[in-house]
Order: C-alpha cells, then structure tokens, then sequence
C-alpha cells in the first residue's frame, strides 16, 4: 500500500505545500522599518490577515488549501491541476495585493519616511506559487506553444494588480530610479547583441574550419575550455589593462570608445565565453550530417558555398541553435556583472542596490535579468521546434 | 568517343592503385566495371568526375582532357549514384531531383517539368510522391529517385557505383530492368560499377573486367562467358557453371521451330532465356515447351536437345 501510495500522490507538491505552510507562519512577510536605512521591525502573514482580513478572504485562502491538499491526493485529474493553475495565479497576485494594501493603510498612519520592505515570507510564497503552477502546467503536458501562452498568463493577475502596491518600498525605488531602467535594458540588450553575433559568425566560421582541419580543433578547445574557467569578473580585470595600454598607443581606437572600462572589455571577454557553446555546438551539428549527403552534394557539382549553405547549414541548424540558445542565455545573465567594468546595463542597477544595501533595488535590477533570459530561452525554443517541425 | 582513358595511373599512398589504364567509352555503351574489392573499379569511376585526381596519363572527356573544366561544370554534366543514394534529408524528393537542374539555374516550371517526367520515367505517381521527404520512402524508391537525381540535368554520362548493391533481390532486379529500359530509352552513356557478375552480364553492353589496378579483359558478355582470356576471369565469372551464365545471356527466339505432333502442355513466354526454358523443363520433368507470343497465341515449341547444342 505504501508504495502505491508514493506512485500515485504529487510529493513534490506535498513538499512544497509544507514549505508554503511553514514560510506562511514562520518567515517575516513584511518589514516596517522608521526609514530607508533601518532594517526594522517584521510583521508576519497572521499580523497582515488581522489587519487586512475579511471573512471572504479567509475562505478563499481555506479553499486554495484544500484545493491544494486534493491536488497532492489526486495530481491524475485534469481539471485538478486547471484550477491549481487558476489559484496560484490568483494567490501570486493575491499576496502582492495584501502586502500592497497594508503598506497603503501604515502610510496613512504613520508619517511618510515609513519603508514597508517585502519580507522572506513573501519571496518564499511567492517562488513556491510559481514553482507550483510550473508543476501543474507541466502536468497538462500541452504543446509547447500553449504551455508558453499559459505561463506568460500566469503572470497576467500580478502584473494587473501592480500599482496596488505603490506603498511597498520596491515601488518607491522604481519610482525613484524610473527613468534608469529604459536605457538600462536597452544597453544590457547591446552588451549581449555586440558579444553574442560576431561570437555566432566566428564561431560558425571556426567550427567549419574545424571540420577540415583537424589541428585546428586541437589547438582551440585547450584555449575555450581554459577560457570558461576563468571566473568572468577576473575576465574583466584581466582584459583592462590591455585595453587601457591598446587605447593609449592607437588614439583613434580611444577615440572610438575602446578603453580599459566601459563597454569594451565586457563585449570581448562575454564573446570569448560566447565562443565555446557556439562552436561545440556548431561543431557537433556540422559532424552530424550524413557523410553520404555531402559527397553526393560535391559530386553533383556543388561549389564549397553552396555545400554549406544548401546542405551542411541547414541539416546542422537544429543542434546550433541548441548551442545559441545557451550562449544568449549565459551572455544575458554574466552581462550583468560587466557593470563592474563600467560597461551599464542592468547589472548597474543591481550594484547600485547592493553597495547601498537597497535589497530591493537589486531584486529591481535582476528580475528584467532574468526576464530577458527567460524571453531569449523561450525564443529559441519555439524557433527549434518550428525548425523540428519541418523535417 | 564520350570518355578515353589514356595512360592513366592513380598512386594512393605510394601504392599504385591503377597503372596504366587505356580505355575508350564510346557514345550510348553501358559499360559495366567488374571486379572484386580492391581492384580499382570504383577508382577508376571517381577519376571520371574529378572526386578523385589521376596522377598520371590523361581522362579525356568530349576529347578534352578533364582537368581542362571547371571542376563543378564537369560535375553538373555528369549524372552521379552510389550505392548509399546519399539523398538530402532536409529536401523533399522533387526537391532533391531538382538538385543539378537548380544549380544550372533553369527556371521553376522546366524543373517541375523535368521532376514529374523522371518521377515518371522511375515508376513513381509525382502526385504521391514528389512532396514526401527521403526517410518517408522505403530503400528502393530512395535508390530510384537517387537514379531519378543523377538523370535529371539530361547529362552526357552517367556515373553509378554500386547503386543497387543494397537492395533485396526483387527490388534490384526491378531496378536493373529500369535501368535497362532507360538506356534504351535515352541511349545515355553510363559507367556502371559492379561486383555482382549477374548484374554485370544482365546489364553490360560491355564489360571491362579489372584486378590489381589492370584491365584483365574486356569484351561483351558473351565474349568473356566463351573465351575467358585466363584462369582469373574463369574463376571470377564462375567455372563451374559458365554454361549455364552463357545460357542466360540468349534468348529462345532462335529456337523456336514449328510444333511436331502434339502441342506441349506446359507453355513459356518467347522473352524468355535458354536458362529459364531449361530450368522450367528440368522442374517439369519434360523436355518440350510450347512458346507462347504477347497476347498467349502459341508460335512454337523448343526443345532441350536443340537448346544444349547451341
């Protein structure tokens, strides 16, 4: 019975139930602090539902329990995990809203330098809300297209809700820092632009290469794999002093932006970790394609060109993108850290908060981040199974 | 004269693969290069297209020396199968058939023309199959539509290695008819590569026999079946039953005499080989067959005694 038991239920969701549980009655929801510079006091789930709850509440959050507790009972049902999907969106916008109106309703009250800061309960909730309607969207095993346009509704009811919370602090540092975010994403995108398509045509270019040279191949993997290990903000520094030393023997160069900070030394050193992915990837798609289909390609006449872009390219392309997929995706988080070297983008943002220990500054800098990653992932995913699709 | 060896020599590594090869190809011949493994055949066949370089003497194509073209003009003019058909995965048939003639750049409708005629000329509804992709397709209609693609730019020679060494015998013996039928039909001049001797003698109009990078013999079939120039080409085609491979070279027409007495029970086509008359008297135990024409009338009889006579 036992065994059954553990074959049939969610545990996975079980788990995540408790956790919600445990961070719900545990873990600080908010914290109330006098001014942005105090950590303050913390004011836990129970304190907010006093304050805020209403009898409507309480049984809506009662049925999100139960509905919770049949689902880990009984995941084989459909419909189950449809309404789950349905009630983690409502609970993620849900927790938002009530942290929104209780920092709406302590302002009032007290006098305006009052910071409501989110708290460890609130993040753990909500990563737990996502991580389980992730769970039952892929439990509807639906078509990649549609599970796509499901998650992005996910996020449909929190992001409607927003300016419930224009209270909270991470609203007031939005506002405060507005203007920054715009060009901040607009330079992050550059920065990953500028490194990930020379590192695709020179990464393509070499992996060709390497499929006729075989020395080629031995002298430059040592160097990529070398290259990956080293820990990116070492990169960076590595790569200023260079630079700097290029800038100052070729003026013109320094005159067209090539210095030792800036954006210079984050572009070269993301393309050197770009490089890798691509051109093993590349690589791997190229050896892929069947040595029959090249032969007779060359003994119909095919010149070199038309070799590789009629028959090599496009027989590789589904295992390249898989490599590209990778290197947009990595570009897009180390981009991040390039704001060290002065290079901007949203990694700036992130820094900011966190030398001026504004928490809230840094989760406004990293979830554009990782927004971006996500879109980059998901675009790519869709472009290979589009490619999949036609045989 | 559509292709002349001339002295030609092919070193791989230090060894010689082929020493001096003298050949002449003329207009319309299906030659059928025969020859165990190693002996040079497919070599010999790689030279004429340029996938492989001769180090010595000359290839002339046309009467000019190959290394004269444009490698990929020579190519585009001459018809390539192998026996791995290395159709492109990612191309629908018309697609790939249309290879050679997208490359010489003629227009949309010629092509589509072209595609559905060969589709046609190999025994494939265009309609069915023309928009299907390669791995679709069982393995002889992927070697057909490979012989289809190596037809389809109308070039002056056709090159084939093997095409048909991996098919079952039913569907390469429906190939080698198809193949027949097309030289008939176009009178192209094909190089055809071969370890199999039944398929050298069924579809040769001559045969260059190779061993060790040399021509060993050369003749029609019938002329090395009778006069194997030494003990190499008699044990190659099969001493013990060159009677019998001479026997499926002819037909029965000649044969044929007028009924005397009773009309045989048992009836065969008049198509037919000596060897098929006589296998089917000995599973019949009779040593009369009647021969019937086209629409079944009865022409005549054969007879074992006048068959073996030859």
């Amino acid at each position: 019975m036992p065994v059954s038991l553990v074959q049939r239920c969610n545990l996975v969701l079980a788990l995540y139930v408790a956790l919600a549980v445990g961070a719900a009655c545990g873990l600080p929801f908010l914290r109330l602090a006098p001014n942005r510079l105090l950590s303050g006091e913390p004011v836990y789930l129970s304190d907010v539902l006093q304050q805020q709850g209403s009898p409507l509440l309480l049984a809506l959050m009662l049925a999100n329990v139960a509905l919770l507790c049949f689902a880990v009972w009984q995941p084989k049902k459909r419909i189950t995990q449809a309404l789950l999907i349905l009630s983690m969106a409502a609970s993620l916008a849900g927790v938002w809203r009530l942290a929104g109106q209780f920092a709406s309703s302590a302002i009032q009250a007290d006098q305006a330098f009052t910071r409501i800061t989110l708290g460890a309960g609130f993040w753990t909730l909500v990563a737990l809300a996502w991580l389980m309607a992730l769970d039952a969207i892929d439990r509807l095993q639906l078509k990649s297209l549609r599970r796509l346009l499901l998650q992005i509704a996910l996020m449909l009811p929190l992001l409607l809700s927003l300016n419930v919370g224009q209270h909270l602090s991470i609203a007031q540092e939005y506002a405060n820092q507005r203007d920054v975010f715009g060009p901040a994403i607009l330079r992050h995108l550059q920065i990953v632009l500028l490194a990930v398509v020379p590192a695709l045509l020179i990464g393509f270019v070499l992996a060709w290469r390497m499929t006729r040279t075989r020395s080629l191949r031995q002298a430059l993997f040592p160097v990529l794999n070398v290259i990956q290990t080293i820990p990116s903000i070492a990169l960076f520094g590595l790569l200023m002093a260079p630079l700097a030393w290029v800038a100052i023997q070729l003026p013109a160069l320094g005159r067209a932006g090539i210095s030792g900070v800036g954006l210079a030394p984050a572009v070269i050193a993301l393309f050197m970790y770009a490089l890798l992915p691509i051109i093993r990837s590349t690589l791997a798609g190229l050896e892929q394609v069947p040595a029959e289909a090249i032969n007779a390609a060359r003994a119909m006449g095919m010149s070199a060109g038309q070799l590789m872009w009629q028959v090599e390219l496009p027989l590789a392309m589904p295992v390249l993108l898989i490599g590209l997929r990778t290197a947009v995706v990595q570009t897009t988080g180390l981009a991040a850290v390039s704001a060290l070297v002065g290079a901007g983008g949203l990694g700036q943002i992130m820094f900011d908060g966190l030398f001026s220990a504004a928490n809230e500054l840094v989760i406004l800098g990293v979830i554009p981040i990782v927004f971006l990653a996500l879109l980059a992932d998901t675009f790519f995913k869709v472009l290979s199974s589009l490619i999949k699709k036609r045989p | 004269m559509m292709i002349r060896f001339e002295h030609t020599r092919k070193i791989y590594d230090g060894a010689t693969a082929i020493t001096d090869l003298n050949l002449d190809i003329p207009q319309g011949e299906l030659l059928v290069l025969l020859g165990p493994s190693g002996s040079g055949k497919s070599t010999v066949l790689k030279m004429v297209n340029r996938m492989v370089s001769h180090d010595g003497g000359q290839i002339l194509f046309k009467g000019k020396e190959i290394n004269s073209f444009n490698v990929q003009d020579l190519r585009r003019r001459m018809g390539y199968a192998i026996q791995s058909v290395g159709l492109f995965p990612h191309r629908t048939v018309a697609h790939n058939i249309a290879t050679v003639p997208r490359l010489l750049g003629w227009d949309a409708q010629r092509v589509q023309a072209r595609t559905y005629e060969l589709l046609q000329l190999l025994a494939m509804d265009p309609e069915q199959y023309a928009q299907r992709y390669p791995h679709q397709l069982s393995g002889g209609q992927q070697q057909r539509v490979g012989v289809a693609r190596a037809l389809a730019a109308d070039p002056d020679v056709l090159l084939m290695d093997e095409p048909f060494g991996a098919l079952d015998p039913v569907t390469r013996a429906a190939l080698q008819v198809a193949l027949k039928k097309i030289h008939r039909a176009t009178g192209k001049t094909i190089l055809f590569v071969t370890h199999d001797i039944d398929e050298a003698l069924l579809l040769a109009t001559r045969i260059v026999l190779l061993n060790q990078g040399h021509i060993t013999q050369a003749g029609t079939p019938l002329e090395l079946l009778q006069q194997p120039a030494n003990d190499f080409v008699a044990d190659f085609l099969g001493r013990a039953d060159l009677g019998l491979k001479q026997l499926s070279l002819r037909s029965i027409a000649p044969y044929t005499k007028a009924i005397e007495g009773t009309e045989p029970s048992h009836t065969i086509a008049h198509t037919a080989t000596l060897r098929e008359a006589i296998s089917q008297m000995a599973t019949l135990h009779v040593s009369t067959l009647s021969v019937t024409g086209e629409s079944g009338t009865v022409l005549g009889q054969v007879q074992a005694t006048d068959l073996l006579e030859n």
